[in-house]
């Protein structure tokens, strides 16, 4: 009597327990399939040496992928086009977002409306936009285009910004990336400068602290664990830029030379150079392993120097 | 007394400096976001004709022609990219949102065995980058001959880990007492989710809608990857095909056209939720 008792409870927890995986199911089937698989996959993938997707076979295994990548001089272009991107975008934005979110903040009159202006560029298409941008730098035969005009109305020589020189062409690329990431920084500041406690400016303006010191001692200390996360996610995102690029000068990046890395998978993987799934494994694997250190090394920095409350 | 005076005046000067420098700042940065749009509208105004005889380029023009998105919609096939990524975009964010509310309810809901551990193994995909997955993701629907195919676009991106996070915590805030009084009441688990849960958390559900909507319009990567046939494009690649192989290659003005087109629902949805989007994206976006 008493067995059979407790064995209808456990079949009620079993049904229960079913229940609760079957609500759970569909998310699990398809983070197992697109996400789980894919990861254990990539790294197969990276190691299997001429893998052949038509036969879906390969000859051996080894690290040959990845020393194809480092040798290969589109990828060495990505690299170094990727580094300086990075290198210029994450602190001019960052810089300029502070700028911005501050001057937002000491003003009352038409502060909405700056706001939602500055945030535009967050719900563009970054292709068509990208398409607006290229014509504004072009400069074809038939027509100077709007910046050259500018620069010539400053006594300068124009030039041809997306086909020209490297200089130019990244110089492009990064005035892009910085219109398109800016309002998702200038919205986080914003909001960090705003939930800034009062009482600390207040009993600053009773002591007579000057605004540089305010600044220096009350305003960027609270507000750094935001400005760190901006940083990193900076850091992150700017490793990962492709569209941008893909927008300004068409899809054909090699050719260009104003490839990234993410632009170097996709074009392993699919596109005019396309097939070869084990070496864009291996650059996927390899970018990866770049943020990642980036990343570490931002975190141990900020530990020095974000105040977390 | 005069001195006292004169201190007054040079602060004056000083804040209404400041004022100044602050105000030029964020018009001129202002200036910077909505030229390009204005360049755009303006150029898809223009008539071909008019555009190309410009050698240095006009900033107004006194005979506008809508002439432009008529050769929009008739000579490429915006009306079919349109109509493929508003499918496209209610589909995936139909669907995604089913998954990740069921998949949310039981983990703030539900007890059972595993639970925290499945739950923190979710977590730690989050730091998973895209770039690492579509390539398998790649070859997984290439075999399954789902390349242009609506289904191979939709599948990858119907579950968000960061999504499912953002719901499970909003649904574990509502009080346990109003679940135990439902269960007294006899209603059952998927009824209270619809019932009960799901209006509470119903801002919460509608900045997820509103991202996954915005994240649906822009996607680039995933689409060129799966689709090579114009007739599956969404509007990103339709835009690039435009660019590359419509119109013939100096009609910039019908292009023009076109990023208007398609540039103009989200900024729509942008200007009507706006506080709901903004709020959203500070929660949870990223881009940047």
């Amino acid at each position: 009597m008493e067995k059979s008792k407790k064995w209808k409870i456990s079949k009620n927890t079993l049904m229960k327990i079913l229940t609760s995986y079957l609500y759970l199911l569909p998310a699990l089937v398809f983070l197992g399939v697109f996400m789980i698989y894919p990861l254990v996959d990539v790294f197969v993938y990276s190691f299997e040496e001429g893998y052949n997707s038509a036969a879906q076979s390969f000859f051996g295994v080894g690290t040959y992928n990845y020393s194809y990548v480092l040798r290969d001089e589109y990828f060495i272009q990505a690299l170094k086009n990727t580094i300086i991107l990075v290198v210029i975008t994450v602190p001019v934005s960052t810089g300029l977002g502070l700028l911005i979110a501050l001057a937002l903040n000491s003003i009352k009159a038409l502060r909405d409306l700056f706001q939602t202006v500055f945030f535009l560029p967050y719900v563009t298409n970054t292709l068509a936009v990208g398409l607006v941008f290229m014509i504004l730098f072009k400069k074809t035969p038939y027509s100077e285009g709007m910046v050259n005009m500018l620069i010539g109305l400053f006594g300068g020589n124009s030039v041809d910004f997306i086909d020209g020189p490297y200089w130019a062409k990244m110089f492009v690329l990064c005035f892009y990336t910085i219109w398109i990431v800016l309002p998702f920084k200038i919205l986080i500041l914003t909001s960090a400068l705003a939930s800034v406690n009062q009482n600390y400016y207040n009993a600053a303006k009773v002591d007579g602290t000057r605004k540089g010191r305010i600044f220096l001692r009350i305003t960027l200390p609270m507000i750094s664990p935001m400005l760190f996360y901006l940083i990193i996610t900076g850091f992150i995102g700017a490793f990962k830029a492709y569209s941008d690029s893909v927008a300004l000068f068409g899809t054909n990046l090699n050719a260009a030379g104003m490839n990234t890395i993410v632009g170097y998978v996709y074009d392993m993987l699919y596109g005019n150079s396309g097939g070869y799934p084990s070496y864009a494994s291996a650059a996927a694997i390899i970018l990866f392993a770049v943020v990642l250190t980036i990343t570490c090394i931002n975190l141990i920095v900020s530990r020095k120097y974000v105040h977390y409350k | 007394m005069e001195n006292y005076s004169k201190i007054k005046t040079k602060a004056n000067f000083r804040h209404n400096l400041g004022k100044t420098l602050t105000y030029m700042l964020l018009g001129i940065w202002g200036i910077i976001v909505l030229f390009p749009f204005y360049w755009m509208i303006l150029s898809s105004l223009k008539s071909y004709a008019a555009y190309n005889g410009e050698y240095v380029p006009k900033f107004y023009t006194l005979s506008p022609t809508l002439r432009n998105y008529i050769d929009a919609f008739t000579t490429v096939n915006l009306a079919k990219y349109l109509l493929n990524t508003v499918i496209f975009t209610v589909a995936t964010t139909a669907l995604m949102v089913l998954v990740i509310t069921l998949a949310a309810f039981a983990f703030a809901r539900l007890e059972f065995p595993g639970r925290d551990l499945i739950f923190t193994l979710f977590l730690a995909l989050m730091m998973i980058p895209t770039e690492l997955v579509v390539i398998t993701n790649f070859v997984t629907i290439t075999n399954l001959d789902l390349r242009n195919t609506f289904l191979g676009l939709i599948l990858p991106s119907v579950t968000s880990v960061f999504y499912i996070y953002l719901l499970k915590e909003n649904f574990a805030q509502i009080p346990n007492e109003l679940y135990l009084a439902a269960k007294v009441d006899g209603t059952k688990d998927i009824k209270y989710l619809f019932k009960v849960m799901i209006p509470i958390c119903r801002p919460t559900m509608v900045t997820v809608i509103i991202l996954k909507v915005i994240e649906c319009w822009n996607l680039f990567v995933w689409p060129r990857l799966i689709t090579d046939d114009p007739a599956y494009f969404l509007v990103s690649n339709g835009i690039q095909e435009i660019r590359e192989n419509g119109f013939g290659r100096e009609n910039i003005p019908a292009m023009m056209a076109a990023v208007v087109v398609i540039s103009l629902p989200l900024i729509i949805l942008f200007l009507c939720f706006r506080k709901k989007v903004m709020e959203g994206v500070s929660r949870g976006g990223t881009k940047g």
